[in-house]
């Protein structure tokens, strides 16, 4: 998200959007427990290569703002490692977040990973375990 | 000992190292592994959606096969289902445990799959490193017959054999099941930090920088902290730490290099076992040159 976007916050926003509904099915997680401590930020190892943090990701769901969630990169960079799970003090199943944004992309029916654009050379390289593990994450 | 074993595709195809040495090793230990027939890939990743029951079963159905093989008496009263790749273990635990805890999910599971036979839950997903911490890590020190004692090993945990709790095979947090294992086969565990650190996983075929520089990281803490190896239990771990070093080295060329081993092959090399079972010819980086100089001296 652009650092000086101006975020116009609402309470429809958030009770009414069918994606958030979405999300709260397919992730099971209940957001607003969530209480902004940063710990799976800070141990996120894919932190630094995402658009927005962890935490970042869960305040702006919070705040109905699941396009803005969808728009950074940060699920697709998301590795599921769990970390973020583990160290969150709320119970917030971080990781199960991540899947439902990444779900709720691919069901609309754009693949993250175009398997017929991944050269031959990289196929030949990469071990089975890399690449039916990616395309079960990026595509559908 | 015979216990079902499920190997997974990787220890058929680019971890092959980690199947004859983990089966050679066993052997020494009156382990005895039986392949699982017509034992199906269990996905690798763990779905993490709730409404998702279809990728739950592919490892239900390498249940019905454990159940299968006590029936046909291929093992006697035995309903451990064996892995040793984390992934898989990680994958197939969670799916048990989901269809365990939710009997209306399981018996969807079993209708969809009406031709099998029905799964009743009373699989156990176990790791590798469970069933020999079970047996006692002691009679591995017994069977040691090339000291380890001046190598200092790295035990890599990476995510899938501690997270979730509620399927680690140790503490999430300080997990020591690994450097009690090493501890045994008489190699000096060294204390780092990123043992519990991601490699990147599966970001390894669409975003490999950022494999890459998290390869770097987690190499330079075992380098930092005096290993002179360090052991996995995971082939995509091992493709993102070993393999990728020759990306890591165009990156950063001052880096030094370090061998990534399977557990196993660790204790194939302290059993005294033939040459032939440590399988180093699909290891990346070659460990021969730090073993010569550090056991077989
Ligand atoms: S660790 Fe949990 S409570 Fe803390 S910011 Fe992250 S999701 Fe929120
Ligand atoms: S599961 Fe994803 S968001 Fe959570 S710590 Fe790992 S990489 Fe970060």
């Amino acid at each position: 998200m652009p650092k000086n976007k101006k975020i116009v916050l609402s309470s429809a926003k958030v009770r009414s959007n069918e994606d958030l509904d979405k999300l709260k099915e397919i992730s099971e997680e209940n957001i607003f427990s969530c209480y902004q401590c940063g710990n799976c930020s800070a141990g996120c190892p894919a932190a630094e290569f995402m658009d927005e943090p962890p935490h970042k990701i869960i305040r702006l769901l919070q705040l109905g703002l699941i396009k803005e969630a969808m728009y950074a990169n940060s699920s697709w960079i998301c590795a599921a490692c769990i970390y973020c799970t583990v160290e969150c003090p709320r119970g917030v199943d971080i990781a199960k977040v991540m899947e439902a944004l990444r779900q709720i992309a691919l069901r609309k029916g754009v693949n993250h990973v175009n398997i017929d654009k991944l050269s031959e050379k990289i196929l030949e390289k990469l071990p089975q375990i890399a690449l039916i593990s990616n395309f079960r994450k990026f595509t559908l | 000992m015979k216990i079902p074993y499920f190997p997974g595709c990787s220890l058929k195809t680019s971890a092959k190292n980690f199947e004859i040495s983990a089966i050679s090793s066993a052997k020494v230990l009156g382990i005895d592994f039986v392949e699982i027939p017509r034992w199906n890939c269990c996905g690798v990743v763990s779905s993490l959606s709730s409404d998702d029951l279809m990728h739950h079963l592919a490892p239900v159905r390498n249940f019905v096969r454990v159940l299968e093989m006590n029936k046909t008496k291929m093992v006697e009263n035995e309903k451990r289902m064996l892995t040793l790749c984390s992934m898989c273990y990680n994958t197939l635990k969670r799916s048990n445990q989901r269809v365990k805890n939710n009997p209306e999910e399981l018996e969807s599971i079993n209708n969809f799959m009406y031709r099998e036979e029905e799964y009743d839950g009373s699989v156990e997903v176990i790791h590798y490193l469970q069933l020999l911490d079970e047996i006692g890590f002691s009679q591995m020190t017994e069977k040691v017959k090339n000291s380890l004692e001046n190598l200092n090993v790295a035990a890599y945990y990476g995510c899938m054999l501690i997270r979730p709790k509620e399927v680690g095979i140790d503490d999430a947090e300080e997990p020591e099941i690994f450097e009690k294992f090493l501890s045994a086969l008489t190699a000096k565990p060294v204390a780092w930090n990123a043992k519990k650190r991601c490699c990147g996983s599966y970001l390894t075929v669409n975003n490999k920088d950022v494999v890459v520089d998290l390869a770097y990281g987690i190499l330079n803490d075992a380098r930092k902290n005096g290993a002179d190896l360090i052991v996995t239990a995971c082939p995509l771990c091992a493709f993102n730490l070993d393999n990728r070093q020759k990306n890591v080295l165009e990156k950063h060329p001052d880096f030094k290099t370090i061998p990534v081993l399977y557990f196993t092959q660790l204790m194939a090399i302290a059993f005294g076992l033939d040459e032939k079972s440590f399988g180093f010819e699909l290891n990346y980086i070659k460990p021969n040159d730090v073993l010569k100089e550090k056991v077989f001296k």
